[in-house]
């Protein structure tokens, strides 16, 4: 029961920072219907600016109170990620904007090769790590197994990337349903040609989302770093893939299927770790994306596709 | 970034060029701002942490070289009254409507240089011989596996991200055949092919149902599967360790090696290292030939002509009886077949395989092959391979480059980035990729290219 | 469960009675919470043009999608037959038997319901165009045709193996196909274009090319959504030979089409729908003139002043009310035959609406059905007559238009039946609220507007959305009748 529990909260933060990703994924699959391969290196690019801002404030300016400069550190991380997401996309898909649909697919590969290599010239290829900042937390239970004494500890990291998590997604949420930016990026998901002839700038709409993701997705990067504190140029990759993974779970275009998605799968690979093998984690995130896409073909909650004959 | 404006008079010309001085501005601040925490800033890890090296000049430099590169683009191409790019691009659709056989003639002298092409080598440049006859072993398969991916995705209008699972299932099936059952590459290539297909079926099944990108994500996640049970399965396959020793192919059981029953004994020759590779180049160049012939066949048949069908419309091909579930597991069964044997012959060449060899990016080099040659055009995949992958391998041999940016410069860890920005800028310049024209499978009285426009690209494209 | 309905026009000598290719039995559709199509059935005469008519979202392209297997009906059987006659003893056996057709030399039968699409074009041999054209775009004209004939290709490519070797006999076969599709091209006029992509014909081209496409499959039955549509008169009387043609070599035709010019000149069997259910069935002539037709599509107009004195001749005061409860049990009875295929003639009038089953409980209350105003032929429509005052309760009626739905005509019509209150309108059941469709000759349109629910919330001094509307004078209603006059005014 102890260990049931611990795991649970070990998959529900490796969930949350997998669902900050995945909403980028479905924001931008919603608005434009591609397939942002490039959304995975944008959270590594993240993770790395936000590694190199704490660096710079705590060595070289000498910061030392831990919450303002987590603070700084995220803003910083948000804002020049966020210029990279607008980047990618200006670069490599506004031009292909009304192309046919596997060409920006193309591009967005390309630019997640581009985005990976161009850390591992600029920055290295070897891992950087960074010792943890935030230690400590609350004992929720105690008990005894057969293998000795267990603790159900929840960390205040963990507790800072649940909270974290849950009020940048009631924060989105509310962007999305009451904001006119919002608005326009429904009427967008909805039907961009109609939405440009009322009047919706669609093309700044298409970026602000790109930015929106790419500020999710630094956010997500730097709670990968304090978490684990330790990250490469390739890290963007897997958690893409688990991240896409997770929005289609969902159900892709759904903001709360992203999330759910996300919590899915980071609790299956916490689960199949522990109570299996730590190996085949990855299969059985896949495969039970396999099996749900086979049983629910537009994923948990998503709208399912009504044949149009 | 500015709209284009005539310029007639001076002012005209003035604001251009203050219009394209902005523009320069804009784009380095732009670098500037990216590059911030990537150039002049770099962790590295030290005693007692990470510390921080910086680099001011780099980025200046960066800074610098792109407003000094976006002005002259500016000046010359984006806003000039003739851009360069727009007289070459005039050059070039001119000339192939001009020619409308420049596609066949085309293949038909690649095929030629195709057949010489190691004795070309041999006799043209004897001294790096082996490494070119190696390049064009290495783009050959490419060719082979983008006409086996082309079958799927530009034939039958699936999106396929893993097809590096069946490359790996030839390569694999080939090594563990010869490992256990010590069978020879000639003996294991029509079972690997068989085995590769089988799987195809095997995971083509459940998911074909599957729509677009659901589609394109789940073969994604069935490629990784496989990756990640080779390289955890240790007992089998050895994980990542991989499997060594694997055989060398034979010539009807004449091996390519020294001394007495090897091939050069047998015909007199003197023996060399290089009669192996050019026996290999020869293996590949026919089995790809296959492919295509095989390709070009099944277009202008009922399966064919189905799978092309049903990338323009599956609601219709239904409607008139065809049963797209089978239809498509064909096409993921005989793609995946090709996959196959590329697998075992990529085994047979390197003599050792590991998990490494078949990540995701594997897959995606092989259909960014696929599209950037135009989607279903078979002439098309030669040319992106031998620009993609051939540009790529040259990188290697440049040696005048670090003449130029110091001898610490090591141009092979950028071809990956150079290959991704080749990868955008040519679907950025030419979205359809580069041959966009689809020939119709069958001609009442005259033979009319089909323009890309019209030909739809199937589900989640 | 459902009474089945009579045949319009009642004689059995009907080719589509006594030979039908094609029956619909009892099909229901159910999307959610909406009923597409309610308890439908019809037939299509073997050699015959039949079109489906009714207005927008009547529910045509639906059932096409039923009969061809897009989608699977909620309930319902279609039967396609293959050879002469109704074959009913081999239909029964299969639906019997769980298997999904029956296959002889001359006479098959063929469940379509049970089986997927591909195979209902494969081995039934119903080939269907669609609404919105769905050409294969990107190929030549040529090789639309040839992907039509893609079954027999197959085989005689030996399953692919012996065409990718080159087998003569495949060489043969591909020839016969080009022949085929030539001779489809030259009858849609299409052969000077068939080396061209299809997605670069015009409009009318592409629509002929969807017809020989489906032709080339060789299918017994073909069903053409809206051919005609974007069509121009030239266009259209070149279709209506084509269909003729069609027909000719021994393909029935089974059409959706709005335009009537199509539709009267070359069918032989029309069946109307409207909002999911048959209103009326027959020849040309028949359905011309059948009052239902002409209220459904031109709609049932509640601006116009009818003529109250003939209702009023409907109604006969004060009649015994012993025969209703008489009559209740004997349609009770009806229901109990489950799955009649052709239950005893009515009147001619009850054909045009749905014969429902009737809920026993409310026969078995009859004092709540008692009326003080008679209507002469109550029975004809189904469900029950609901109660009815002759004067309004102390106060004067209510404003029945401020329920949505309800015009100064029908408010009229309500009051001759002693209908003058919200609370009555309320107390409606399943039943009343049949009757009432029937009777004002809009069935379903009450449940659609939902007046029931509105009369509670009016009854109980609740407002609704459409009733502020109607007080704040925005809508013309029948006490601000002298503003209706002056304007042409809006739908009540």
């Amino acid at each position: 029961m102890e260990y049931f529990v611990q795991q649970l909260i070990n998959g529900l933060t490796l969930g949350s920072i997998y669902g900050l990703i995945a909403i980028g994924y479905t924001m931008v699959y919603g608005i434009i219907g591609m397939i942002n391969f490039a959304h995975g290196d944008i959270f590594m690019i993240g993770s790395f600016i936000a590694l190199t801002t704490f660096l710079i404030l705590t060595t070289v300016f000498g910061f030392v109170f831990l919450p303002v400069v987590l603070l700084i550190v995220l803003i910083v991380a948000m804002l020049f990620t966020s210029a990279w997401g607008w980047t990618v996309e200006r670069l490599a898909y506004r031009p292909l904007r009304g192309s046919f649909r596997l060409a920006p697919l193309i591009t967005a590969i390309g630019m997640s090769i581009v985005l990976q290599n161009f850390v591992q010239v600029s920055q290295g290829a070897r891992v950087k790590p960074l010792p943890p900042q935030i230690q400590g937390g609350v004992t929720i239970m105690e008990g005894v197994t057969e293998n000795g004494p267990i603790v159900v500890q929840l960390s205040y990291m963990q507790m800072i990337i649940i909270v974290t998590t849950l009020l940048l997604m009631v924060g989105f949420t509310l962007l999305i349903a009451r904001t006119p930016l919002g608005r326009a990026q429904r009427a967008c998901e909805q039907d961009r040609k109609m939405a440009a002839l009322l009047g919706v700038n669609v093309d700044r709409t298409i970026s602000l989302t790109f930015v929106m993701g790419a500020a999710l997705a630094s956010v997500a990067g730097l709670m990968f770093l304090l978490l684990y504190g330790v990250i490469d140029f390739y890290i963007g990759f897997l958690a893409g893939v688990k991240a896409f993974t997770a929005a289609v779970l969902g159900g892709i275009g759904s903001l709360p299927g992203a999330m759910l998605g996300g919590l899915a799968i980071g609790l299956i690979e916490v689960f199949w770790s522990g109570y299996f093998t730590v190996e085949y984690k990855d299969v059985a995130a896949f495969s039970i994306l396999a099996i749900v896409l086979i049983f629910l073909p537009s994923g948990l909650l998503g709208k399912p596709e009504v044949e149009k004959v | 970034m500015a709209a284009m404006r005539p310029n007639g008079g001076p002012a005209a010309k003035n604001s251009m060029f203050v219009d394209s001085l902005k523009d320069s501005a804009t784009a380095a601040f732009l670098v500037a701002v990216l590059g911030f925490f990537f150039l002049p800033l770099k962790t590295d890890i030290a005693a007692g942490g990470l510390a921080i090296t910086y680099r001011w000049p780099l980025w200046i430099s960066a800074i610098l070289i792109v407003f000094g590169g976006r002005l002259l683009l500016n000046l010359f191409v984006f806003k000039a009254k003739t851009p360069a790019t727009q007289f070459i691009g005039d050059k070039l659709s001119g000339s192939s409507a001009r020619l409308p056989g420049l596609g066949r003639y085309l293949g038909i002298a690649l095929f030629g240089f195709a057949v010489i092409l190691p004795f070309f080598f041999t006799t043209f440049f004897p001294g790096q011989q082996r490494q070119y006859i190696d390049l064009a072993i290495l783009i050959m398969t490419y060719i082979m596996l983008g006409w086996g991916l082309n079958i799927v995705v530009g034939l039958a209008g699936l999106l396929d991200l893993g097809y590096v699972a069946f490359y790996a299932v030839g390569a694999y099936s080939f090594a563990l055949l010869a490992e256990y059952f010590d069978l020879g590459f000639w003996m294991a290539l029509p079972l690997a092919g068989i085995l590769a297909a089988f799987w195809g079926i095997i995971l083509g099944f459940p998911v074909l149902r599957l729509r677009g990108d659901y589609l394109a994500i789940v073969t994604l996640a069935f490629g990784e599967i496989i990756r990640v049970v080779l390289l955890n399965w240790y007992e089998f396959t050895n994980g990542p360790d991989g499997i060594s020793g694997i055989p060398k192919p034979t010539l009807f059981g004449l091996e390519f090696t020294r001394g007495e029953g090897g091939f050069a004994d047998f015909f007199g020759l003197e023996y060399s290292t290089i009669h192996r590779f050019i026996f290999l180049y020869y293996i590949i160049f026919i089995m790809a030939l296959i492919t295509n012939f095989v390709t070009m066949r099944l277009r202008k048949l009922p399966v064919g002509r189905a799978w092309e069908a049903l990338r323009e419309d599956e609601i219709a091909c239904r409607s008139l009886g065809i049963n797209t579930t089978n239809t498509k597991l064909t096409a993921f069964a005989i793609g995946a077949m090709f996959g196959g044997f590329a697998g075992s012959f990529f085994a047979t060449r390197q003599g050792f395989i590991s998990p490494e060899s078949f990540t995701f990016l594997e897959s995606a080099i092989i259909l960014a092959i696929v599209v950037l040659g135009g989607l279903g055009s078979q002439i098309g995949v030669v040319i992106a391979s031998v620009v993609m992958i051939g540009g790529i391998e040259m990188l290697r041999n440049i040696g005048f480059l670090s003449q130029i940016f110091g001898p610490g410069f090591d141009p092979v860890q950028y071809r990956m980035l150079i290959f991704g920005l080749a990868m955008v800028g040519i679907m950025v310049w030419k979205p359809r990729g580069l041959i966009t024209t689809r020939v119709p499978s069958a001609v009442l009285k005259e033979r009319k290219k089909i323009g890309a426009d019209m030909v739809a690209q199937g589900e989640g494209h | 469960m459902n009474v089945a309905l009579k045949q319009p026009s009642a004689s059995a000598n009907d080719r589509w009675d006594a030979d039908p290719i094609l029956t619909v039995e009892h099909l229901t559709m159910r999307f959610g919470g909406l009923v597409a199509i309610d308890d439908l059935s019809f037939k299509v005469g073997r050699g015959d043009i039949t079109a489906l008519i009714g207005p927008n979202g009547a529910g045509k392209t639906t059932v096409f999608n039923c009969v061809t297997g897009f989608y699977k009906p909620t309930e319902g059987r279609i039967v396609m037959r293959h050879g002469l006659g109704g074959q009913q003893e081999t239909v029964d056996a299969v639906t019997a038997s769980g298997r999904r057709w029956h296959i002889s030399d001359d006479q098959s039968v063929f469940l379509l319901e049970r089986m997927p699409d591909f195979e209902i074009s494969k081995k039934a041999r119903v080939a269907r165009t669609f609404q919105n054209i769905r050409l294969f775009g990107g190929m030549t004209v040529l090789e639309n045709l040839l992907v039509a004939q893609h079954n027999p290709l197959m085989i005689a490519s030996g399953m692919t193996i012996g065409g990718v070797l080159g087998l003569p006999s495949y060489r043969k076969a591909e020839q016969e196909a080009i022949d085929k599709a030539v001779y489809w091209l030259e009858h849609t006029r299409l052969i000077d274009r068939a080396d061209d992509a299809a997605g670069d014909l015009p409009y009318g081209a592409q629509r002929r090319l969807e017809i020989a496409r489906a032709m080339c499959t060789g299918p017994h039955l073909l069903c053409l959504d809206e051919p005609a549509a974007g069509l121009n008169p030239r266009e259209s009387t070149e279709l209506n030979e084509l269909l003729q043609f069609i027909r000719e070599t021994g393909t029935s035709v089974l059409l959706i089409e709005h335009d009537m010019g199509v539709v009267m000149e070359i069918s032989d069997h029309i069946v109307v729908l409207d909002y999911g259910v048959k209103i009326s069935d027959g020849g040309a002539d028949f359905v011309k003139s059948d009052p239902r037709v002409i209220a459904a599509y031109l709609g049932v107009d509640d601006e116009e002043e009818i003529d109250v004195p003939e209702i009023k001749a409907d109604v006969a005061e004060m009649e015994k009310p012993a025969r209703k409860p008489r009559k209740a049990p004997a349609r009770a009875k009806a229901v109990a035959k489950p799955a009649a295929k052709s239950a005893p003639a009515k009147s001619a009038a009850a054909k045009t609406a749905p014969a429902k089953k009737a809920p026993a409980k409310k026969s078995a209350v009859p004092a709540k059905a008692v009326s003080e105003i008679k209507v002469k032929d109550a029975d004809k429509h189904p469900g029950a007559q609901p109660a009815g005052t002759k004067k309004p309760a102390a106060g004067g009626a209510d404003n029945l238009t401020r329920i949505s739905g309800i015009g100064p005509a029908n408010e009229k019509k309500l009051n001759t039946l002693g209908i003058w209150h919200f609370s009555q309108v309320a107390a409606w059941k399943k039943a009343e609220v049949e009757w009432v469709g029937s009777y004002l000759s809009f069935a379903g349109r009450i449940e659609r507007e939902e007046w029931v629910k509105q009369a509670k919330a009016l009854a109980s001094g609740k407002q609704t959305d459409f009733s502020r509307r109607v007080d704040g004078g925005k809508v013309p209603s029948s006490r601000t009748s002298s503003r209706r006059t002056s304007g042409k005014g809006g739908k009540a």
